[in-house]
């Protein structure tokens, strides 16, 4: 058991760190520096926004011995509260300056309360009074008790204030007694501030202003021993303005006296007092005569210090410039721009490294892979994001290319030089797979991470991408794919993996895989390692592992986890109810077509779109996939003020314009595209009969089998269409869009290093696609099948499918069937309508293509086919006329 | 009962973990959105706070066992309950009804225990935090306005204290100035009211063997910024292990003029990033404390269970409580 406690009832103030007044502490120097209305420079600072620089005003103050700091941003060309706030938020985050206490200084509540919202420690108020009465004056105390701050008082009240020794002992003590009693306020967390007043003016009536305050500091501590006393000393020796040495004398002369009364803080210049004990005999005489109005008949001792004062010479004080981060260490500048990202000096800053360095390569292994180390950590540590990474390599790139010649100069010069233990890693996106936004961004990060990144492209089939990782003995192979035919590539390459008795570590990632699948299917094919990789940031983690001493350890975990997945998965088969199919077909979506009169499009056949303004598609863009794209995940516009991303994604946001400034008004890409409309009748449950000049064609499509709740239908799209029993004439349309032109400026931005506009290109033209798709898809609702004339509907309703009618695509989940795209492009007239090449994975080149059907029916929906059994597939395959191997090949995914 | 009176007497134990209790019952989608909730738009599992609306049975079953364990004070499951966090499940218009109804779990199990015990209204930390920038190229930016939490408090408090709390406890403080702004409504609500205010708790939380909160201030200086809520008790709980935790909590013995509370984390996480100490192992360590006279109020946070919380009440059973410390009121 210790002994029982006691807690004194000291003034305990705190910033980061806790700052105790005790009767010992003599005096709390307040800085004064950081007050528009005391410091020029603070005030031009604040005023032209310069708040970083502000910063260091700030910082010197502390570094000269300030244990408090004032802040105050009382000038008629701010805006006080925005001004407070912004320059205490960034303070808040210099632990080097927000170690100590500040004193919030305004002579505007408005202003104090502002500074008090930002400021986890106890601070000071500086002032409240009872200027204007007592209720003004306890509601302002109350609201400074609920911040839990203490509060100076000034001597102040409805008459006015006071000058006199009396007066102001007795405004303090009434402010004390309301305080402490009807406030509920401890005497420690009252300072009075008993107004310190220039003396030396040359009016007699203000030559005892100086005794007054001193005596009256004596009393109020007599009456009030808890309470502390300060002041504003550098009002005292306002008279002497421009003349330092002398008001540096008076100030310590006058606090020498004041702290020996009981003063025991005072706002100051930290950085200029000078010791009592070193003031030059003569001045030190002059400054107590004039401040303890001793010797001063007719103003006597005033005229003497005058004449005195009139001899010193002001030193000059220049102030030391703040310097930026470009006076720092070359290392310093180097991971300063590659943290902001900045490529502006990088150039001269790697050069000048160069020569510093022995070899070149020892600034890559160096200084800049520091630099990415900051980089790294922070980005895992969530406080950089993705585009951030991005710039930060584009940096590094830049650096490591002003590099390269000299690199490989050395290496002519001195064959031996090695170039070090660098890991590989090799990433491609699959065969028939043409996107690969998501593997950049991989490649950017892991690079950024210090692996060497081989990237194969898209469309890399399996020998190609096995050989080139024996070839160039690659310690990691990372394969991305988007579409449903790529698990499947994916599954392959694994397979071949273990027949050619490989050993590197196989990463799986891109929009379609899943760490399901990747445990289902994927890693029971290599024992060597299988990892699903949700996003860029977890790659880095992932490779870490594989490479680390901790691999053995990390891949039995993943296994574990995979083991059990493949249990869950195994598991869950059975709890999900399918349906006959023929009992799928009978419970089909139930549509009265004898009441419905199937609208008639404004033509059939089809309709080319050459060029189409791009400036009319960018009032069409979903925003929200591109944020996505660059893992900030949330919804748009709110993403823009998100807590966490929100700055981030509006630089991403406003780069993305800037950059779509460009693409539109130089023509960069061109959107060309194509519909069509054609009679179509059902002709069997999941049939549909297109019928086009005189040629007929069959689409086939599949439904959903799951046991659905009572009443709601098992779904298959051909239920959209009237069935030709029904004697209606209906249609069904289709499209496709594509944005060319990409190719030449990804060129260009990869010669410039530039992987940030690369990628931001890359989501952009995905973007317009998509817009393209909805741009057509509203004028076929208005103009083209114009069904629904009138539609009104914002982007956003847009965006969350409000209209009616849909437009499916062939291998997504209403019709996962891939092949039915063969059909949809016959009918549209081919390659040669847009320009559009489907792979052997009927992925569609360019990248940025979407097609899809047109289904006009109001009961028509999205909705996904989900799993279908043997008894469909087998109709299916009838239909289909497809080999059986083939189609089971292509309808996997949907296959239990 | 007079809680004050009740401290004076004897060392009080409050629970342990909810969301580890909460696991144990595999709870599914389906089962966090109940009847109420089965059409909303978005994923709720794992919105704990919403079972106290979806699945009370469940949320007064593990007050329950924690009375039953020997726990004197149990916290509502409303540690994300304000409008701020549930933001994150588009629930924030729930936040009241969330308090009101997690209140009433926890009176309806003291109830059901036929025991003396208080309900502690937990007030939690928020997701956004403003006394740090989520921006490190913006240092000066901030999530969210004090204005803001206030009123995100101010709601929470006044569901609380409508169902029913005794205590308002605002615990795993790791930026200081979101706790003011607790503080801060507390206080305003209660002069709204114009009731007498029920006792605050405070708990904070040092995140590593710095001794600092995560907002960077030291134990000192965040028990100073925090002490105008004249507060009931003030300890730590969360991110450290009794192990850890034990030179924070005999400093803060010393600072205190209230009543001190601790309630660690079953140890640290392990490689698996499970809590993995033994009831019997933290029993031990709080009895080390209880001896020591660091603590009046003691009990688990992450990892813990109604086994630890018996131990834990076992093991303080016999130990005379920390004495208040005098508090002096004029300089000597």
């Amino acid at each position: 058991m210790s002994e029982v406690n006691s807690i004194k009832p000291y003034l305990r103030l705190s910033g980061l760190e806790p700052l105790i007044v005790r009767p010992e502490t003599n005096f709390v120097n307040i800085g004064e520096r950081t007050n528009v209305t005391g410091s020029k420079k603070f005030a031009r600072l604040i005023r032209e926004n310069k708040y970083e620089e502000a910063l260091s005003v700030a910082r010197q103050q502390v570094e000269s011995g300030a244990q408090v700091i004032d802040v105050n941003m009382d000038d008629a060309l701010l805006d006080g509260v925005q001004a407070m706030t912004t320059f205490i938020n960034l303070l808040q985050s210099e632990p080097d300056i927000s170690r100590v206490p500040l004193m919030i200084d305004s002579s505007k509540f408005e202003i104090i309360e502002a500074g008090l919202k930002c400021v986890q420690g106890k601070c000071i108020v500086n002032s409240i009074s009872l200027k204007e009465g007592e209720q003004k004056f306890i509601e302002q105390a109350v609201i400074c008790q609920s911040y839990g701050a203490a509060v100076i008082v000034m001597a102040f009240d409805e008459k006015g204030q006071a000058d006199t020794e009396d007066r102001k002992v007795e405004i303090c003590h009434r402010a004390y007694k309301i305080l402490t009693e009807q406030v509920g306020f401890d005497g420690q967390d009252i300072i009075f501030d008993p107004n310190i007043f220039a003396v030396a003016t040359g009016l007699e009536e203000h030559n005892n202003y100086g005794v007054d305050f001193i005596q009256a500091t004596r009393r109020i501590k007599e009456l009030m021993p808890l309470a502390g006393i300060s002041g504003g000393v550098s009002n005292l020796s306002f008279s002497f303005r421009g003349n330092e040495p002398v008001r540096e004398a008076m100030h310590s002369v006058f606090l020498y006296y004041a702290i020996k009364a009981g003063m025991n803080m005072g706002i100051v210049n930290a950085g200029q007092l000078v010791v009592y004990d070193e003031i030059e005999p003569q001045l030190r005489q002059l400054c107590e005569d004039v401040i303890l109005n001793r010797n001063n008949e007719n103003n006597e001792a005033t005229e003497k210090l005058i004449a005195f004062a009139e001899t010193v010479k002001a030193t000059d004080k220049t102030e030391k410039k703040n310097d930026a981060w470009r006076s720092t260490s070359v290392e310093e500048r180097l991971k300063h721009a590659l943290v902001n990202g900045i490529t502006d000096y990088i150039d001269e800053d790697t050069e000048e490294a160069r020569q510093q360095y022995a070899k070149p390569l020892e600034v890559i292994e160096g200084p800049l892979m520091a630099g990415m180390g900051v980089v790294g950590d922070l980005f895992g540590a969530g406080k950089m994001f993705l585009p951030q990474v991005v710039k930060s390599a584009r940096v590094m790139k830049k650096s490591v290319a002003w590099l390269t010649p000299f690199i490989e100069e050395e290496k002519r010069n001195n064959a031996s030089s090695t170039t070090g233990n660098v890991k590989k890693i090799l990433l491609a996106t699959v065969k028939g797979d043409v996107h690969d936004i998501g593997k950049n961004i991989v490649g950017v990060v892991l690079g950024c991470n210090g692996y060497d990144i081989i990237d194969l492209g898209v469309m890399v089939p399996t020998d190609k991408i096995l050989d080139t990782a024996q070839k160039e003995n690659v310690d990691i192979i990372g394969l991305s794919g988007l579409i449903t035919p790529s698990l499947d590539e994916m599954v392959n390459v694994a397979h071949e993996m273990k027949r050619r008795g490989m050993d590197q570590p196989l990463l799986i990632g891109g929009a379609t895989t899943s760490r399901m699948h990747t445990a289902v299917k994927i890693a029971p094919q290599y024992e060597k390692g299988v990892v699903h990789v949700l996003d860029a940031s977890r790659s880095v983690t992932v490779a870490g592992s594989l490479l680390g001493e901790q691999r053995g350890n990390f891949l039995s975990k993943v296994q574990e986890e995979y083991v059990r997945l493949q249990y869950d998965f195994a598991n869950k088969k059975v709890v999900k109810d399918y349906l006959s199919f023929a009992d799928a077909q009978a419970n089909k979506v139930k549509v009265d077509w004898d009441s419905y009169t199937p609208p008639a499009p404004s033509f059939t056949g089809t309709k080319v779109f050459v060029n189409y303004d791009l400036a009319e598609l960018r009032e069409y863009i979903d925003w929200k996939p591109f944020f996505i794209s660059w893992e900030l995940h949330g919804s748009f516009p709110q993403i823009l003020e998100d807590a966490k991303v929100g700055v981030e994604a509006t630089k991403l946001y406003n780069d993305a314009n800037a950059l779509l400034d460009q693409i539109v008004k130089e023509k960069w890409l061109t959107a060309q595209g194509v519909i069509g409309f054609w009679p179509a009748s059902r002709v069997a449950a999941d049939t549909v009969n297109v019928h086009r000049d005189g040629s007929e064609l069959e689409l086939q499509f599949l439904r959903q089998q799951i046991k659905k709740a009572a009443d709601q239908p098992n779904l298959s799209l051909a239920d959209f269409i009237a069935p030709a029993e029904a004697g209606k004439e209906d249609y069904i349309g289709a499209f496709s869009v594509t944005i060319q032109g990409i190719e030449q400026h990804i060129k260009r931005f990869e010669a410039a290093l530039d992987d940030y506009n690369k990628i931001m290109l890359q989501a952009l033209a995905d973007r317009f696609a998509e817009a393209f798709a909805e741009c057509l898809h509203a004028r076929t609702r208005k103009e083209f099948w114009a069904y629904v004339k009138d539609e009104q509907l914002s982007n956003e309703e847009l965006i969350k499918e409000k209209y009616q009618g849909i437009r499916p695509a062939p291998g997504y989940p209403a019709c996962p069937d891939h092949t039915e795209k063969y059909k949809l492009f016959e009918l549209l007239g081919g390659e040669e309508a847009t320009g559009i090449h489907l792979t052997e994975s009927l992925a569609m080149y360019p990248a940025s293509s979407v097609c899809g059907w047109y289904f006009s029916h109001p009961q028509s929906q999205y909705f996904g086919v989900g799993k279908i059994q043997q008894d469909q597939f087998k109709d299916y395959l009838q239909r289909k006329k497809m080999p059986e191997e083939e189609l089971q090949r292509w309808l996997r995914p949907v296959m239990e | 009962m007079n809680i004050r009176e009740e401290l004076g007497r004897r060392i009080l134990v409050i629970d342990g973990a909810m969301g580890t209790m909460i696991q144990r019952y595999k709870l599914q989608e389906a089962d966090y959105r109940g009847e109420r909730f089965k059409d909303w738009h978005s994923d709720v599992k794992g919105n704990n706070d919403l079972l106290c609306l979806t699945q009370p049975q469940i949320i007064t079953e593990i007050h329950r066992q924690y009375l039953d364990a020997g726990a004197d004070i149990i916290e509502t499951n409303t540690f994300s309950s304000t409008s701020i966090a549930m933001a994150d499940y588009d629930m924030q218009s729930l936040a009241y009804e969330l308090n009101v109804a997690a209140a009433k779990c926890a009176r309806e199990a003291v109830k059901q225990s036929g025991k003396q015990a208080w309900v502690a209204g937990a007030i939690g930390p928020l997701n956004k935090t403003l006394s740090l920038s989520p921006d490190v190229n913006n240092p000066g930016f901030r999530a969210v306005t004090f204005d803001e939490v206030v009123e995100a408090y101010y709601e929470q408090v006044k569901g609380l204290v409508d169902g029913g709390v005794d205590i308002l406890l605002i615990e795993t403080i790791f930026d200081t100035l979101n706790a003011k702004g607790a503080i801060f409504a507390i206080k305003k609500y209660f002069r709204d009211v114009a009731a007498e205010p029920l006792p605050i708790m405070i708990s904070g939380t040092i995140t590593d063997a710095s001794g600092r909160t995560l907002s960077g201030q030291t134990l000192e200086a965040f028990y100073t910024s925090v002490a105008h809520a004249r507060p009931l008790s003030v300890g730590l709980n969360c991110a450290l292990g009794a192990k850890e935790m034990r030179p924070h909590i005999a400093e803060l013995s010393q600072l205190a003029s209230c009543f001190v509370s601790a309630y660690p984390n079953a140890g640290l996480p392990n490689a698996m990033g499970e809590y993995d100490e033994d009831p019997q192992d933290t029993g031990h360590y709080l009895e080390d404390w209880a001896r020591e006279g660091y603590v009046n109020i003691v009990g688990g946070c992450c990892g813990t269970t109604p086994d630890h919380i018996r131990h834990i009440a076992e093991h303080v059973k016999h130990v005379n409580p920390r004495p208040l410390p005098v508090v002096e009121k004029e300089l000597v």
